[in-house]
């Protein structure tokens, strides 16, 4: 069978036809398989919706009790059968409950690996590489410019700047589900244990996260009325990117603003949004580990999804490596 | 390198000052000698580092990378330096820790140090040895391209700011300390005496005027002040003493090499501040000759006598800063122009003369006299206030510049490229046309190129612009619609037009910039060329 009688891409995402089923759609269909839980892998309106239980929860939480017609929960390393269509979740480090997707028949198996990331994150299981005869990659950051630096080194920046500047907010952008408790976690595991603020948006998946067992320490809304800039000197704030431009900022005292993402490796780049401080803190992998995970996995052929692919097939045929590009629209990264 | 790189990192996303004086009194307070001292040169502009040229850099990385992927990253990236940074195979950089990396003052000593040939594998051998950000900062160290919005000014308030000492007081040391400064900094740091400045044919830094803004003069009494016409040379210093005499620009770069005729003429010993210009003194009775005439003297390193006899140049004295070794920039203009007087009356009337006083008793009758100047060289007014000493850098009160009017047109947008740096994701650099008659009929001949005036929120109608309306692609450039009924007008002040060989419209504006967008007009509403060669007659009295 050739891989593309498997699975191949529509304009909904990719479909398995013998299944019947979407990976990922970007709408609703009959029967829909979840990586992950950011809302541009995981939309809401599915009649029936397999995923791994935290992503599960985490749709719930984002588009309320009647996000899909029925759901199924799905534990990693569980072999699950769809019209003679066998299929599976395995970890893929990227955030709480992310899952890479193995679809197998006739000897055939086709990893479908979402969003992934190969770098240490205590707030998630990390990536576990599973062989396969046609490896589907993200390419978020796939030119050789992006290598994210240990984010333990990038938080240190940050506590830096809490001692130069003790009487500025320093307000850190970082997405609402996966990056906000990953960096929140870190900066506890930096020794800092002053309380953190939050935005209002972060509220119900962070207590989700600590729910799982993730403990975040001392949070607190960021949102108290009548709060008076005096409050929050010196403060650590979390909150979504979207938010710092918006008069919700204006409560904080001369708010320094941080961003926590991968996008944050190139300078003016991260000058252009206003960015003071840049934290290279990310959720995919950089050029150099998706040169690895491609390596150690070995496939007989790589497709390229979401992001720089020219470059990542570039690279695969100069390795001999017969690739090429999804060309799927509708993933926006949320997550980075 | 580490320090000097984070400091970077940071300076750049900075844009408060506050911000980056504290950032930068941290770096100075924290990092030790000499490191800090190459770092202020840095920031300053004060470091002579060997440079590198960006094709080695090119080849450097091609030499580990393939060219398409290189291709991919710095159309992504957008600035040389930083995308090598970025994709440099530093597969030894994991071994190499914080505390071992080539240091700041090590990298110049050795960067300076290395013969011709040497230069590409020690390059090399620097950027595996350093990680990101400091192959960043090296880099654009030694691509001679900083530019972190840090002036050499703000780099001294910090210095002012960690030791308590007063900025002015730095200012006038400066020039007479070379990179490390390490008697600055003891000095700074209490721990050694102010150090003695050898000799005072150095550059000292320049009184600098502020712009006549709405509301300015309103404040202040004519009686105070006095006026002088503004040469449209370049401003310099001269500086003789015990038998050195040298000639400096603006920002303290020796061209002396270039002026023989000037330097050879100076007879008398101190720093005297002027602009420099081409023609005839006052004295000589024959006339004061355009910038673009001054142009051919500036930018090189010697002269022949061809240059020096059909472009003569000449100073007309504005100031005098040191009389002999003697420092009068604490004395009053007045009394400062006396000195002057004096000194020009005995000096060689070919070669200097002294910049005359315009009288006015209010500023109505300076305003008409600025907007009308009886010489086509001169470009606006000097306001001095009459009791003020000579201080370094541009305060607001004492001196004001009131230029003419900058000139305006409405052009035609005809190509656009991409910026670089900040600016890589948009269309920032203009080039514009105005219609002229061509053997083919009527046509938009382009005229000029610009690319800043504009704010950020015209920059994003800039930019939708050329992206909605591209016709034509040339690398990196493109064209764009630009017919009678559809296009983008717009309004484009500069400073001066000259004759041009080089433009096929024959002529070549001076610090073009888009003042407007006259997203109301249609370009068959813009200016004609004709409009454009008429100021060009007016400015050179042929018209």
């Amino acid at each position: 069978m050739k891989p593309e009688a498997l699975l191949h891409p529509t304009p909904a995402g990719l479909f398995c036809p013998i299944g019947r089923f979407h990976v990922d759609p970007v709408r609703p269909v009959e029967r829909a398989l979840i990586t992950h839980g950011h809302s541009d892998h995981a939309r809401a309106g599915h009649a029936k919706v397999l995923g791994t239980r935290q992503t599960l929860d985490i749709m719930r939480i984002r588009y309320g009790e009647g996000f899909a017609g029925s759901e199924q929960a799905a534990a990693f390393g569980e072999e699950i059968d769809i019209e003679g269509v066998r299929v599976s979740f395995h970890p893929a480090g990227h955030v709480l409950g992310s899952a890479q997707i193995v679809i197998e028949k006739d000897g055939l198996r086709i990893v479908v690996s979402g969003d992934y990331k190969r770098g240490t994150d205590p707030t998630c299981d990390p990536f576990v590489p599973v062989a396969c005869d046609v490896f589907i990659t993200e390419a978020t950051f796939g030119l050789p410019v992006f290598h994210h630096p240990n984010p333990k080194e990038e938080i240190a920046k940050l506590l830096t700047s809490l001692k130069q500047f003790p009487e500025r907010s320093h307000l850190i952008g970082a997405y609402a589900l996966g990056k906000a408790q990953r960096v929140i976690r870190l900066i506890r595991d930096c020794g800092y244990s002053e309380p953190i603020f939050i935005h209002g948006a972060l509220a119900r998946l962070c207590e989700y996260y600590v729910g799982q067992g993730i403990n975040l320490g001392d949070i607190r809304p960021a949102t108290i009325e009548k709060s008076s800039p005096a409050a929050f000197r010196g403060a650590v704030v979390v909150g979504p990117p979207s938010a710092f431009q918006d008069r919700w900022a204006r409560r904080f005292n001369e708010p320094l603003i941080a961003f926590a993402s991968g996008w944050m490796m190139v300078r003016q780049r991260a000058k252009q949004g206003g960015v003071e401080l840049p934290l290279v803190i990310s959720d995919h992998c950089d050029w150099p580990e998706l040169l690895s995970t491609i390596g150690e996995i070995g496939p007989s052929e790589v497709w390229v999804t979401h992001g720089r692919e020219e470059a990542l097939v570039r690279w695969c045929e100069l390795k001999n490596i017969p690739a090429r590009p999804l060309h799927l629209v509708g993933y926006e990264d949320e997550g980075d | 390198m580490k320090a000097f790189a984070t400091l970077l990192d940071r300076l750049v996303f900075t844009p408060s000052r506050n911000g980056k004086l504290t950032l930068l009194a941290d770096y100075f307070r924290d990092t030790p000698d000499p490191d800090r001292g190459y770092g202020l040169a840095a920031l300053a502009g004060a470091l002579d580092l060997k440079s590198v040229k960006p094709a080695m850099l090119r080849e450097l990385v091609l030499e580990r990378m393939d060219p398409v992927l290189f291709q991919y990253s710095y159309d992504y990236v957008g600035d040389l330096a930083e995308t090598i940074s970025l994709v440099w195979d530093g597969t030894a950089k994991d071994t190499i820790d914080d505390d071992h990396q080539p240091r700041l003052g090590e990298v110049v000593v050795r960067m300076n140090s290395l013969g011709r040939t040497e230069v590409r594998s020690a390059v090399r051998d620097l950027l595996d040895r350093l990680d990101t950000s400091s192959r960043f900062a090296f880099l654009k160290l030694a691509t001679g391209s900083l530019r972190i919005g840090v002036s050499a000014r703000l780099a001294k308030q910090a210095l002012s700011d960690m030791s308590g000492k007063d900025v002015t007081e730095i200012e006038t040391l400066w020039h007479g300390l070379a990179p490390p400064y390490e008697p600055l900094f003891a000095w700074l740091e209490g721990r050694a005496e102010k150090p003695v400045l050898a000799t005072p044919a150095i550059f000292h830094s320049v009184m600098l005027a502020n712009p006549v803004e709405a509301g300015d003069l309103e404040k202040l009494d004519p009686l105070d002040y006095a006026a002088e016409w503004k040469w449209d040379g370049i401003r310099v210093q001269m500086s003789s003493y015990g038998g050195t005499k040298k000639l400096y620009s603006r920002s303290g770069d020796d061209i002396t090499g270039a002026f023989p005729d000037i330097v050879e003429a100076i007879n008398f010993e101190g720093v005297i501040d002027g602009e420099l210009l081409v023609g005839g003194t006052f004295r000589s009775n024959s006339p004061t000759r355009t910038f673009s005439d001054l142009q051919q003297r500036l930018n090189r390193k010697t002269v022949t006598g061809r240059m020096l006899d059909e472009y003569p140049a000449f100073v007309r004295a504005y100031d005098v800063l040191f009389e002999g070794d003697m420092d009068i920039r604490a004395r009053s203009f007045f009394e400062r122009r006396d000195r002057l007087a004096d000194v020009i009356e005995h000096a060689p009337h070919d070669r200097f003369d002294l910049s005359q006083l315009v009288p006015f008793t209010n500023w109505e009758e300076l305003d008409s006299l600025r907007v009308a100047p009886p010489d086509p060289v001169i470009e606006g007014v000097m306001i001095k206030k009459k009791g003020s000493p000579y201080q370094a850098g541009r305060l607001k009160g004492p001196w004001f510049k009131w230029k003419r009017d900058p000139y305006n047109i409405d052009a035609v947008m005809l190509y656009a490229q991409r910026g670089h740096g900040k600016r890589s994701s948009y269309y920032s650099d203009f080039t514009f046309g105005v219609w002229a008659e061509t053997p083919d009929g009527e046509e938009l001949v382009p005229v000029g190129k610009a690319y800043f005036g504009f704010t950020d929120a015209e920059l994003e109608v800039l930019d939708k612009f050329v992206r909605d309306n591209t016709i034509d692609r040339f690398g990196p450039v493109r064209a764009v619609r630009a017919e009678p009924g559809f296009g983008f007008v717009l309004e484009v002040a500069f400073e001066g037009i000259n004759r041009s060989t080089r433009h096929k419209s024959g002529v070549a504006m001076r610090f073009p910039r888009i003042a407007r967008l006259r997203q109301d007009k249609l370009p068959r509403d813009a200016d004609r060329l004709s409009t454009l060669t008429a100021m060009l007659d007016v400015k050179t009295g042929q018209g």
